[in-house]
C-alpha cells in the first residue's frame, strides 16, 4: 500500500520535471503541500492582525471605560460583546489552527517524512480553499445587519439561539457556518495528516524514528477528527433552533441548555490541545537543536502525549462545575483534570532535563522555544486552580480564567508558534531572518506578554468578570482599576512589539542572505531537502537510519548526525 | 483611576487581592486556594529555577561538547519520574482536601431559616420573599428587584430560575457562584457571617446588558432585619 502510494508519487515527478507549472498554478490552485502551507500561514497572520485589534478596542474600553477608542470610537456594550466572541473565535479557530496545524502541518509532515507530497494533495488544496471560503463567511458576518455573533466564543444557547436575546440574527447564522466550513477544511486536513505519515514514510522511517513535531501533529489531528462530531451535531441543532423553530436547547418546550455545554466541551477541551500539541512539537523540535544534545526520553514524551490527549476526552465537565450540572460530577472531573498534569509535567520535565549538560546556543528560536517552556510552566500550573472544583465555584467566569488560558493557547501561539517560525522560515522561503531583530522582538514581546496577561490572576482573584464591559459598573473593582490600565498598556506595547517581526519580514524577503540547505545543523530530514524545497521535495528521496536527534553522538566527530546519514556501525 | 493600593500589594501574593470573605464556607474555599497557591508557587520557583540555572551553566563555550543522555534507561528518567510521582501525590493531596469543600458548599444544603427566590431576567434580579407566613404563591409574597436582605448568622436557601438566558449568582464576598439556567430550578445556601452591603454581579455573559447586570446583597444585624421585615410588611 505504501509502496504503490509512493511509486505514483515517483512516477508523477518525472512528468513535472518537465513542464513548469505557471502562476496560478505554482501560488493559488496549487497543490503542493509547501504552498498550501504557506496559503494557511497567510490567511493566519492576517486574521492574527484582525485579531489583535479587536483585542486593542477591547483593552481600550476596559481601562478607560465608554471614551472613544482612537482609531476606532466609541464602544457601546454590544459591540464589546461582539468584540469579545469575534476575539475569541477568530484567534481560537481561525490564528491558531491555521498557523500551527495548517501551515506548519502542511509544511513538515512531507518533509519530515520524506514523501514527495501529502497523501491527498487535490484534497489538501479543497482544504485550505474550504478554509478561505470560512474566512469569507466570517470576515462578512460583522457587515450583516445586527452585526457579528456576540454570545461569546461558546456560543451558549438560549441567548445564542434566539434572536431576541442579542440583537443578532445573520451574524450568529454566518458564524455557526463559517465554524461549520472551518471544521470541514481541518477535517479534510486531519485526515491527509494521518494518512500521509502513516503511508508516505520514506524507508528507514519507522514510527519510533519519527521527529516528535509529527507525533504531536498526529495526535492533534487524531482528538479533532473524534471530538469535532458531537459539537457538528450540536451546531447543526443551533442552527435548527435558530431558523426553523427547533427546541432542542430552549427549555420552553423541554430543550436544555447544558446539553450544548456538553457538546461544545467534550470537543472544547481536545481542541485546546489540537492547539497546544503541535506548539509543544515546535518547542520539542527546537531543544535538542540548540542544545546539541538528544531529547530526554523520546518515547516517554510519545506516550505522555497520547496519554494527555485521551485524558483530555473525559475532562470536559470542568468547564461546567458551577453551570447546574449534578454536583455530584463535579469530582470525578477535577480528578481527571488534575491528573492531566502528570504527562504535561512529564514532557515539562524532560524539556528541562534536555538542556542538562547540554550546549545551549540562544539563537531566536531557542529563545522563543525556552520563552514557551517557562510561560507554558505558568499556564499548567495556574490551571490546577481552575481544575479543582471548589477553587473553581469563585474562579470561574473571573479574569483568573482569562489570564490561565492566554498563558497556555496565547503562548503557544506565539511563544510555540514563533519558535517554529524563526526555525523553518529560512527552509520555507529560503532566506535567513536577521538574528538581531529577532532577539529584540522576542525579548519585547516576553516582557509585554507578562505585562498584559500577569496582572489579568490579580484581577480576576479580586472578582473581576471575563466578559464585562465596564469594570466601574461595579464598586468591588474600582480600588483595582489601575490593574486594568496596567494590563491595557501592556496589551499596546505587546502589539507594538511585533513591529520587529515586520520589519524582519521585509527585510528577508527582500535583501535577506540566501538560506544553506542546513542553517542550524540539524539532524531532520526536513533539512536535507534545499532551501526553499522545490516542487517534490528532492531530487532523489534520502534514506533514513536513525532516530531524530542524535546529537553530540560519542563516536561521531560533528555534533549533529543527520537521519539519513549511512555509518558502518549505526548508533541506534 | 485610582491610586495604587497602599503600601503597593505585590503582583504575586494572590492571596491578597480576593475580597473580604463574610461567609460561613468562604474560609474553606480561600483555604483550598491558599492551599494549591502555594504548592503551585514551590513549583514555579523550583522549575523556573532549575530552569534559569541549567541555562547559565550549560551555555555553549569553546571546547565542550553535550553529553550524549537519551534519558532512555531508566536510572536516568528516574530523574524525572521521582518528582513525576512527588505531582502525581499532590494532585491527590489537592483533590482530598477540596472533595469536601465541593460537598459542603453545593452538596450539603443544611436547614435553612429562609428561603427566597432569585429569579433572573435581562437584566435584573427579581428577589421573592416568601413573607410572613413563609410559604411562596400566597398573597403576602413580596417582590423586590436587585435587592437582597438577609439576616446575617442564619442559612438562607436561594432558589434560583431564569426568565430567559443563563445567568450566573455571584456573591464575591461570600465565594459563592452559581449559573441560572432557563427550565430548571437550582437551589445554592449560604450564611453570612458580617452585617454590610455587598455586591452580587451576574457572571455569565447574558445580552447587551449583562456589563453592569448587579444587585446588591444587604446583611441585617438581627434587630434591623426585624426593623425591615416589619416596614415591608407593616400593610399586611
Amino acid at each position: 500500500m505504501a509502496d504503490t502510494a509512493f511509486a505514483t508519487v515517483a512516477e508523477h515527478s518525472a512528468h513535472v520535471h518537465d513542464v513548469k507549472p505557471g502562476f496560478w498554478h505554482t501560488y493559488v490552485f496549487s497543490t503542493d503541500h509547501k504552498t498550501i502551507g504557506k496559503q494557511y500561514l497567510c490567511i493566519g497572520l492576517i486574521w492574527a492582525v484582525v485579531g489583535g485589534l479587536l483585542a486593542y478596542v477591547m483593552r481600550w474600553q476596559l481601562a478607560w471605560p465608554d471614551t472613544a477608542v482612537p482609531g476606532w470610537g466609541e464602544v457601546g456594550p454590544e459591540v464589546y460583546n461582539m468584540m469579545v466572541t469575534m476575539h475569541g473565535t477568530i484567534m481560537v479557530f481561525f490564528v491558531a489552527m491555521p498557523i500551527l496545524l495548517g501551515a506548519y502541518g502542511n509544511f513538515l509532515i512531507p518533509l519530515m517524512i520524506g514523501a514527495r507530497d501529502m497523501a491527498f494533495p487535490r484534497l489538501n488544496m479543497l482544504s485550505v480553499w474550504v478554509f478561505a471560503f470560512a474566512s469569507l463567511v466570517l470576515f462578512l458576518s460583522f457587515f450583516v445587519p445586527g452585526g457579528a455573533a456576540s454570545a461569546g466564543w461558546t456560543g451558549y444557547p438560549p441567548l445564542s439561539a434566539k434572536v431576541e436575546y442579542t440583537g443578532v440574527n445573520w451574524g450568529m447564522n454566518l458564524w455557526i457556518l463559517a465554524l461549520a466550513l472551518e471544521f470541514a477544511s481541518f477535517l479534510m486536513g486531519g485526515v491527509n495528516y494521518l494518512t500521509t505519515a502513516i503511508t508516505l514514510r520514506v524507508p528507514g522511517m519507522t514510527f519510533f524514528r519519527l521527529p516528535l513535531v509529527v507525533w504531536q501533529q498526529l495526535t492533534a489531528a487524531t482528538l479533532f477528527l473524534l471530538s469535532v462530531g458531537p459539537l457538528i451535531a450540536g451546531a447543526v441543532m443551533l442552527l435548527l433552533d435558530r431558523t426553523i423553530g427547533t427546541h432542542f436547547y430552549l427549555p420552553d418546550l423541554g430543550g436544555d441548555p447544558l446539553l450544548w455545554q456538553h457538546l461544545f466541551w467534550f470537543f472544547g477541551h481536545p481542541e485546546v490541545y489540537v492547539i497546544l500539541l503541535p506548539a509543544l512539537g515546535f518547542v520539542l523540535e527546537v531543544l535538542p537543536v540548540f542544545s546539541r544534545k538528544p531529547i530526554f526520553s523520546y518515547r516517554g514524551i510519545i506516550y505522555s502525549t497520547i496519554a494527555a490527549g485521551g485524558l483530555s476526552f473525559v475532562v470536559w465537565a470542568h468547564h461546567m462545575f458551577v453551570s447546574g450540572m449534578d454536583p455530584r460530577l463535579a469530582m470525578p472531573f477535577s480528578i481527571t483534570t488534575i491528573l492531566i498534569s502528570v504527562p504535561f509535567a512529564f514532557i515539562v520535565f524532560a524539556m528541562i532535563a534536555t538542556l542538562w549538560r547540554g550546549s545551549i546556543r540562544f539563537d531566536t528560536p531557542m529563545l522563543f522555544a525556552l520563552g514557551f517552556l517557562a510561560m507554558f510552566i505558568v499556564g499548567g500550573l495556574t490551571g490546577i486552580f481552575n481544575g479543582s472544583a471548589p477553587a473553581d465555584i469563585y474562579i470561574s467566569d473571573t479574569y483568573f480564567v482569562v489570564a490561565h488560558f492566554h498563558y497556555t493557547l496565547f503562548s503557544s501561539v506565539v511563544f510555540g508558534g514563533f519558535a517554529g517560525f524563526y526555525f523553518w522560515f529560512s527552509k520555507m522561503f529560503g532566506r535567513l531572518l536577521n538574528e538581531t531583530l529577532g532577539k529584540v522582538h522576542f525579548w519585547l514581546t516576553l516582557v509585554c506578554f507578562n505585562l498584559t496577561f500577569f496582572p489579568m490572576h490579580n484581577i480576576g482573584l479580586a472578582g473581576m468578570g471575563r466578559r464585562i464591559a465596564n469594570p466601574l459598573q461595579y464598586e468591588f473593582l474600582v480600588p483595582h482599576q489601575w490593574v486594568n490600565v496596567l494590563v491595557t498598556v501592556g496589551a499596546i506595547l505587546l502589539l507594538a512589539a511585533q513591529i520587529p517581526l515586520v520589519l524582519n519580514i521585509a527585510w528577508s524577503l527582500l535583501a535577506g542572505r540566501a538560506a544553506p540547505a542546513n542553517p542550524w545543523e540539524a539532524n531532520t530530514l526536513e533539512w536535507t531537502a534545499p532551501s526553499p524545497p522545490p516542487h517534490l521535495n528532492w531530487e532523489t528521496l534520502p534514506v533514513v537510519y536513525r532516530g531524530p536527534y542524535e546529537y553530540s553522538v560519542p563516536e561521531v566527530r560533528e555534533e549533529w548526525l543527520p537521519q539519513d546519514q549511512a555509518l558502518a556501525a549505526p548508533s541506534r | 483611576m485610582t491610586a495604587w493600593p497602599e503600601g503597593g500589594v505585590p503582583m504575586l501574593n494572590w492571596m491578597r487581592w480576593l475580597p473580604e470573605n463574610v461567609s460561613t464556607y468562604g474560609g474553606d474555599i480561600d483555604a483550598v486556594i491558599s492551599l494549591i497557591y502555594y504548592v503551585t508557587l514551590v513549583w514555579f520557583f523550583l522549575t523556573l529555577g532549575t530552569l534559569a540555572a541549567f541555562l547559565i551553566l550549560y551555555r555553549r563555550r569553546e571546547g565542550r561538547r553535550a553529553a550524549y543522555v537519551t534519558g532512555d534507561r531508566l536510572k536516568e528518567s528516574a530523574w524525572i519520574l521521582v518528582p513525576l510521582l512527588i505531582v502525581l501525590g499532590l494532585d491527590f493531596w489537592l483533590d482530598l482536601r477540596g472533595a469536601p469543600v465541593w460537598a459542603k458548599v453545593k452538596s450539603q444544603v443544611p436547614p435553612a431559616a429562609l428561603s427566597i427566590q432569585v429569579t433572573a431576567k435581562q437584566f435584573n434580579w427579581e428577589i421573592l420573599y416568601a413573607g410572613p407566613d413563609g410559604v411562596f404563591g400566597t398573597s403576602d409574597d413580596l417582590q423586590r428587584e436587585n435587592e437582597l436582605h438577609v439576616p446575617v448568622n442564619k442559612v438562607v436557601r436561594v432558589v434560583l430560575k431564569s426568565k430567559d438566558v443563563i445567568h450566573s449568582f455571584f456573591l464575591p464576598n461570600l465565594r459563592l457562584k452559581q449559573d441560572v439556567v432557563p427550565g430548571r430550578t437550582i437551589e445554592a445556601w449560604f450564611e453570612a457571617t458580617q452585617p454590610g452591603q455587598y455586591e452580587l454581579p451576574c457572571a455569565e455573559l447574558c445580552g447587551f446588558g449583562h456589563s453592569g447586570m448587579k444587585g446588591w446583597l444587604y446583611v441585617h444585624p438581627p434587630e434591623e432585619y426585624e426593623k425591615w421585615v416589619r416596614e415591608q410588611w407593616r400593610s399586611s
